[in-house]
This record gives structure tokens, sequence and C-alpha cells, in this order.
């Protein structure tokens, strides 16, 4: 496992050899932030000093972001054939599937990290609890992890990075829906309630609200924990020939 | 070193592989030869650990390929195809990150084996250029540095001179030829006076079969005064 540290160190630096790094990271915090101040955010009209209006938009803007980010990892390697490479270097499919999808967590996480200057604005402008901040943080982290999982996994399907930003963009956006209220009532009209609950739990939506709210549910972060196990090893199966 | 015994490797229906048997000693050169698609390439990929075989075994070093994948490519300096490499990064970076997955985690001996391929392959002049910005000839020369980094006692070549002009083959051929004598070197090509130049043995591979496997000297003595390639041609086209 050690042979991890060296993919996570090349994989993350990555990112910051081309300007794509510094792009994304600006748009992530222009984008979270005016749609939070927007007026389907009504960051001031709810006259509240909580990240809750911000970061209620985090599932949605995960849905676009997240497979930008993620749809390089394997269709990259496949396309330049540096995956011959990689996989005749002394490293397991594991750990290479491992440490690229670390590397891509951790880059992530910056971006969410680099939203903390929202939390400062609200600590100026009233007295946040820092309780609910911090689980709310914790949350988005898991959750980019979940959405990382099945983009990675989507972009060892294919070597065009557009087919891979689009197909991990579908199943992140068929993860999501399942948990709204509009498409669980339909589904309850169809379905026993009890099935109908069983497929809304598999939603991010259900899973990251919890933490918004300051809970932190020991179910939800063992539905991200494992859909990321999950996801992960699929991916070691895709790439294995 | 290597031993490959009845390797059969198919892609659905087609057999890339059909049944090649060889082994090659310390101080071997291996010549590969055969046409576009007879299954040089595959074989390389079977005896790397990139691709599994469909039947048949590979062990380099007395290991088994598939039992334990990680140990022989620790042995195996290889050099894909036209030499892909992480475009994004400097020769220096990326001889860096090969030495630390091959092990070199102390500062000095990662520096020291870095240098050495530099050294080694003449990579000196562009060694703080992106890859991408390399010219085909250097990027080769980068793909080699890679191969021979860990100083491993097995060479696999794949097209190691192609897309080089005659100075930079010349070059090459040398540096195969220098390392050999405690190395076993497999190299594919279809260039035959290559194999003439530096190969000490030739296996002439066609539709997945070895249909030759000789030294160039006895390969010439099947038809005196034949030119290498009319020899290739009768070999390869009388199966088809």
């Amino acid at each position: 496992m050690s042979q991890i540290v060296p993919l996570f160190r090349r994989e993350f630096l990555g990112y910051f050899r081309s300007p794509v790094a510094y792009v994304f990271l600006v748009a992530f915090v222009i984008i979270s932030v005016s749609l939070a101040f927007s007026p389907f955010g009504g960051f001031f009209e709810s006259n509240d000093a909580s990240l809750r209006v911000y970061f209620s938009f985090y599932p949605w803007l995960f849905l676009f972001l997240v497979p930008a980010v993620g749809m390089r990892l394997w269709s990259e390697e496949r396309r330049t054939g540096t995956i011959e490479l990689l996989f005749t270097l002394p490293v397991t499919c594991l750990e290479a599937v491992i440490g690229k999808f670390l590397a891509a967590w951790a880059f992530l996480n910056l971006a969410i990290l680099s939203s903390l200057t929202m939390a400062f604005t609200i600590a100026y402008l009233g007295k946040p609890d820092w309780g609910v901040v911090l689980s709310t943080y914790a949350g988005s982290i898991l959750m980019a992890g979940g959405y990382l999982g099945v983009c990675s996994l989507m972009s060892a399907l294919t070597k065009n990075q557009v087919i891979s930003f689009v197909l991990g963009l579908i199943a992140c956006a068929a993860l999501l829906i399942l948990g709204f209220s509009g498409f669980t009532a339909t589904l309850e009209s169809i379905l026993p309630v009890a099935a109908a609950d069983a497929v809304a739990n598999f939603s991010f939506s259900t899973h990251f609200e919890g933490f918004t709210r300051g809970v932190i549910d020991a179910r939800d972060v063992v539905f991200f924990l494992s859909l990321m196990g999950f996801t992960i090893f699929l991916n070691v199966v895709v790439l294995d020939r | 070193m290597i031993e490959v015994k009845g390797l059969v490797k198919s892609y659905g229906t087609k057999r890339a592989v059909d049944g090649v048997t060889f082994s090659v000693r310390r101080g071997d050169i291996l010549g590969f030869l055969g046409p576009n698609g007879a299954g040089k390439s595959t074989t390389m990929k079977v005896i790397t650990g990139y691709l599994a075989p469909t039947a048949g075994s590979v062990t380099v070093d007395g290991i088994d390929v598939t039992k334990d994948p990680v140990a022989t490519k620790r042995r195996i300096g290889y050099l894909p195809e036209s030499a892909p490499a992480y475009g994004e990064m400097t020769v220096t970076e990326y001889l860096n990150f090969i030495a630390d997955v091959r092990g070199f985690r102390a500062k000095d001996t990662r520096l020291a084996q870095v240098e050495r391929a530099i050294g080694l392959t003449h990579l000196e002049s562009v060694r703080r250029q992106t890859i991408e910005t390399l010219s085909k000839g250097y990027r080769q020369r980068v793909g080699f540095a890679q191969a021979l980094l860990h100083d491993p006692p097995v060479l696999v070549l794949d097209e190691p001179t192609d897309g080089l002009d005659p100075n930079q083959k010349h070059e090459v051929r040398t540096l195969i030829r220098r390392m050999a004598a405690e190395k076993a070197v497999i190299l594919s090509t279809h260039i035959l006076e290559e194999v003439d130049a530096i190969c000490n043995r030739v296996i002439i591979i066609s539709q997945g079969k070895i249909v030759s496997d000789e030294t160039p000297e006895k390969m010439h003595a099947r038809k005196s005064g034949a030119r290498l390639d009319e020899i290739f041609r009768q070999l390869t086209l009388s199966d088809a």
C-alpha cells in the first residue's frame, strides 16, 4: 500500500501543472457564493447567521463540478496510453485506483475548504453555530467522495473525456434525483411505500440533508463510505484485464 | 531469464498470439520480427504483465507473471510502443516519479538513479522541459530512460528505434549492445537491418505463431546470398 503515496503525489500535483486547477477553484468559489446570494438562495433574506443556504446548493454544484474533476482520472490515461506504463510499474490495480481517487478527493476538498471565507463572513455578521458548520463541512467532504467514486468509475469505462463527463453527470444525477420528494411521491404511487423508501435511500440529497442540520448520523456516514468502497471495487474490476 | 510456454492470447474469437514458446537467457538480444498485427506487441504486453494470458505461462526469473505480477514487474524495464509518458511533467519530474514508484524512496538514491538514466540517454539538455514539448526522438529517449532507470535484469523494448533519425537509431543500438551482456533483452522491430545490427537471436512471428527461431547468421544461411527481407517475406507470406 506504500505505493499509493507516489501515485497520489503525481496525480494531485498534476492538477496544478496546468491552469485547470486554478480555473476550477476560482469557478467553484464564484459559482457557489453567487448562488447563495442570488434570488434563489436568499442569503440575506433568511436573516440567519448560518451556512445552510450556501450549502443547500452543493448537491447541485457537485453534479457538474465533480464529473469535471473526475472525468480525466482514467480516460486521460487510456487516451495517451500511459495506462500501459502505469500497469507495468510495480503497483497493483487497487493501489492505482486508490491513489488516484484520493488525489482527486483531496483536490475537491481543497475547493470545499476554499469556502471557509463564507464561514468567516457569517462569523463576522453574526454568531453561527460552529457545530453545524463543522458537520456540514464533514458532510460535504463525504458527499464529494461519493460523487467522485461514481465519476472515477465512469472515467474508467471510456478513453473519451467528454463521454466520461456525461456518464458521470447522468449517474450522479440519477443518484441525486432519487431523493427528491416529487420523485419519491411518484414512486410511492407505483411501488409499495417501503420499496419507494428503499430507493430514496440511495440518494445523495437524503444523506446530505442531516449534516446540514448538524446531525451526524452513522447511517449517512456509512452510506457515503460504502458508496466510495463499492465504486472503487467496481473501478478495479473494470480496469483488470 | 524469460520462459514463455504455449502462450495464447485471444481477443474475442481472434487469437492474437497462438501457442508461442521460447526462452531468453542473460546476454541474449532477441529480435522479435513480424508483419504488423502478427502478435509481437501482444506477446510483450503479456510478458510485462499488462495483459493476462488466455492460456500458457510466462515466467521471469522463475516467477510466474500471473502469480506475482508486482515481483516480475520489478525485474522488467519496459518501453511500450510509441513511448507513452505524462506529457505535462518535465523530464526530471517524470523520472523522479518513476524512481519513486520503483522504490527509490531516499532522496539521494533517487536522484542518483535519475541522473544515471539521464546520463545514459543524453537527456541533459531537455531535463527541465515538459515532455509534451519534446520531439519524437527525445520522447523516445525519455521512454528509454524510464525503462533503464532501475537497472533491470530484463528489458522489453517495443519498437525502440521507431521514429528516430539514423543518428539516433545508431545511438540507441549502441546503448542496447553495451548493456546487453548482463541483461536479457527482447526488442520488437520491423526494420530488418536492426536485427543484423544488434540481435544475436531472431524470432519471426506471423499470425500469432513462431515461424522461425535462430541466429541471424543461420537465417542468412537458409538461402545464401538472399537479403534478410527476402527471407522474411518468404517465411511470413508462405504462412498466410
